[in-house]
């Protein structure tokens, strides 16, 4: 690969800084990171006269750009024929050395402060798993442009039979790529909807309790609002008049604005996370592009997808919505692990895009196994044994009913709950691909590839022993797929199934 | 494939997890050792020493030969398949195909009685690295040539 100097023949000829502008963001978010502890700082020491104060925030803003300035001269970056260096580091200088080829996602992100100047995040994600990807903050956009078309050049190697096949023209890819999906404003706020954030929810009565000082009484009690109603003491001429009916107005206006606070906050998020967002099919994979403040620019290899995973909710499972994921080694931003393909879409939108990464959808003829009752009956009865013991113990110190009368709802819901999951479980195999339907109240269904396994695995516990069923776990690179109680006998079936499959291809000859 | 017996691992396996049982067992052995003399409990002698010196003697004569008895491998032409697990079964199967790299590790335990622990490893996030202990050094060794040479000429 190099010669014995270690220097591989390269195209630039000097290496390069990232944009001398990203020095002013990284000094700027250093400053607000430091600013909150520093106000505190002053704050808790009771104050300190002004000098003192100017002295402190002048030095922490030259240290701040000082650093920020050192970072940015010692980090350098150099594009060669075969790899790409980072060279960086105040005192331990490190440089790593990435190949073409193990670059497996190119990734642009642009949050708000460096989008203003015009300037990116580039990441090179090499399916090392999250902090050990290269990234380069910050580029100019032409540059990460230039970055991303240079590693997609680089990048040699047979496309894969899948890529060929949905690639007819590649031209029209490069100009720009086929829309696979996309989702206008009304879609995004629609999908906002569904998005109702029960945090805000949970916040706010938080809030309301730390608050609380502010009533002139105490709300979660109901003496407090009948005195009101009543016109005691503490109530507000008028009010007295009005009785029940306001009370139960007061009540229900508030318990709405709560609503549409939630209602509002998730559709501001979803808006936030998914404007404009566009998916495109491009020479060298999905592209997919998203974000109102920071936007996000992300690009996955089709040979990379190692399994497909349509979502989706409690409710908006009612209104045919669903979400489809790709699984693959590589991350998807911080956060998520799995790359979000279309995250608000009908099904009959959802498998020409399972379609496009060369996996089929369920067909009419698969044939759906179901699990084993007995480790969702198991489960029922374990919960009901604790929450009997529990409910029943509590009930006997406190002396009331309500503990029992509570453990013996929990029993219910956990009947109803587990009782749900056992129907909607179940797998299927066919001589192509795996197909495995979980999730009690939101429902998900993962496809994958039997090639793309890398491992199966048998595993029961005492319970499971004695009820003679068994979880099978595939080995899914960058996922997990568990099929959960089977007989013994089909898990076996599946495993040796899956097994047979794995070995006929073998990895290095895997595309990906 | 199934049906087929599993290779028991060396015999020496017993006596390395027993005496990574002893070594386990010392703590206890000895803050038991330590309540009696010290006479803190207020129950009579060697009511609380003989039950836990029961325990700890299953511990370290029974458990050992009941987790070697568990544990097993099956080396076929294309994959392995390793059994392990008294209460929590696990029956795994790598396919050679899928094996990134392999280890042959060496604790100073494993050592002292000639063994070794052969690890596969995949891609996948489940069974990222299958350990597969109590083999004898050479044979350890060679199945890692056996599959190092199997993956080889796959990929030729």
């Amino acid at each position: 690969m190099s010669d014995p100097d270690g220097v591989s023949p390269v195209l630039d000829a000097a290496p390069l800084r990232t944009d001398p502008r990203g020095f002013l963001v990284r000094a700027l978010t250093q400053l607000f990171q430091g600013a909150i502890p520093a106000v505190a700082a002053i704050i808790g020491t009771g104050g300190l006269a002004l000098p003192v104060i100017a002295g402190v925030l002048i030095f922490g803003g030259a240290l701040s750009f000082g650093v920020a300035w050192l970072q940015w001269r010692r980090l350098t970056y150099l594009t060669g024929a075969d790899d790409i260096r980072v060279e960086k580091g105040l005192l331990s200088r490190s440089a790593r050395s990435v190949p073409y080829e193990r670059i497996q996602d190119v990734s642009i992100e642009q949050k708000w402060l460096p989008r203003l100047l015009g300037l990116a995040e580039v990441r090179f994600e090499t399916g090392a798993g999250g902090k050990e990807e290269i990234a380069l903050a910050y580029l100019s956009l032409p540059e990460s442009e230039r970055l991303r078309e240079l590693v997609r050049e680089r990048k040699e190697g047979p496309p894969s039979p899948a890529a060929a096949m949905a690639e007819p023209s590649p031209s029209a890819a490069r100009a720009g790529g086929d829309v696979l999906f996309a989702m206008d404003d009304r879609r995004v706020a629609m999908f906002g909807l569904f998005e109702f954030s029960l945090v805000v929810f949970a916040v706010l009565l938080g809030v309301t309790q730390q608050f609380d000082f502010l009533f002139p009484f105490n709300i979660w009690e109901g003496d407090g609002w009948r005195t009101l109603v009543s016109g005691g003491e503490a109530g507000i001429e008028g009010l007295a008049h009005m009785g029940r009916v306001t009370l139960a107005l007061a009540v229900a206006g508030s318990l709405l604005a709560v609503v549409l606070l939630g209602i509002v906050t998730g559709i501001a998020r979803t808006f936030m996370r998914e404007y404009g967002f566009l998916l495109e099919r491009t020479a060298r994979g999905f592209r997919r592009r998203r974000g109102l403040f920071s936007k996000t620019d992300v690009l996955m290899p089709v040979h990379r997808v190692q399994a497909a995973l349509v979502r989706s909710g409690l409710i908006r499972r009612r209104f045919g919505w669903y979400a489809l994921d790709f699984i693959s080694l590589a991350q998807d931003g911080d956060k998520a692990e799995d790359h979000v393909i279309a995250p608000f879409a009908q099904l009959e939108e959802i498998w020409p895009l399972v379609r496009a990464a060369g996996i089929e959808p369920p067909g009419e003829g698969l044939e759906w196994h179901r699990p084993s009752h007995r480790p969702w009956l198991y489960d029922t009865l374990l919960n009901a044994l604790l929450f009997t013991a529990v409910g029943i113990g509590v009930g006997v110190a406190l002396a009331s009913p309500f503990p029992p009368a509570l453990g013996a709802l929990a029993i219910a819901g956990a009947a109803i709950v587990n009782f749900i999951g056992w129907r909607r479980h179940r797998h299927a195999i066919d001589n192509r691909q795996i197909f495995s339907r979980t999730g009690s109240l939101s429902p998900r269904l993962a496809l994958a590839p039997l090639v793309k396994l890398q491992s199966a695995e048998i595993a029961q516990s005492p319970l499971g022993r004695w009820g003679g069923y068994a979880t099978v776990r595939l080995g899914l690179a960058g996922g997990k797929l568990d099929l959960h109680g089977l007989p013994l006998a089909q898990a076996k079936a599946v495993r040796d199934a899956a097994v047979e499959k794995i070995v006929a291809v073998d990895f290095s000859r895997l595309p990906g | 494939m199934e049906g087929e017996e599993l290779t028991p691992l060396h015999p020496n396996h017993v006596k390395a997890l027993r005496l990574a049982a002893i070594l386990a067992a010392i703590p206890p052995f000895i803050a038991t050792l330590v309540i009696e003399l010290a006479h803190v409990l207020p129950v009579p002698r060697g009511l609380a020493l003989v039950p836990v010196l029961a325990l700890l003697v299953w511990f370290v004569i029974r458990m050992p030969l009941r987790r070697h008895a568990a544990r097993g491998y099956q080396m076929g032409a294309d994959r392995l398949r390793v059994v392990r697990g008294l209460l929590w079964r696990k029956d795994t199967v790598v396919p050679f195909g899928r094996v990134q790299h392999i280890d042959v590790e060496r604790g100073p335990i494993e050592r002292y009685y000639g063994l070794a622990t052969l690890v596969l490893h995949t891609a996948g996030t489940h069974n990222a690295s299958v350990p597969l202990p109590g083999l004898a050094e050479a044979d350890a060794l060679e199945m890692r040539e056996a599959i190092r040479e199997k993956i080889r000429r796959d990929t030729l």
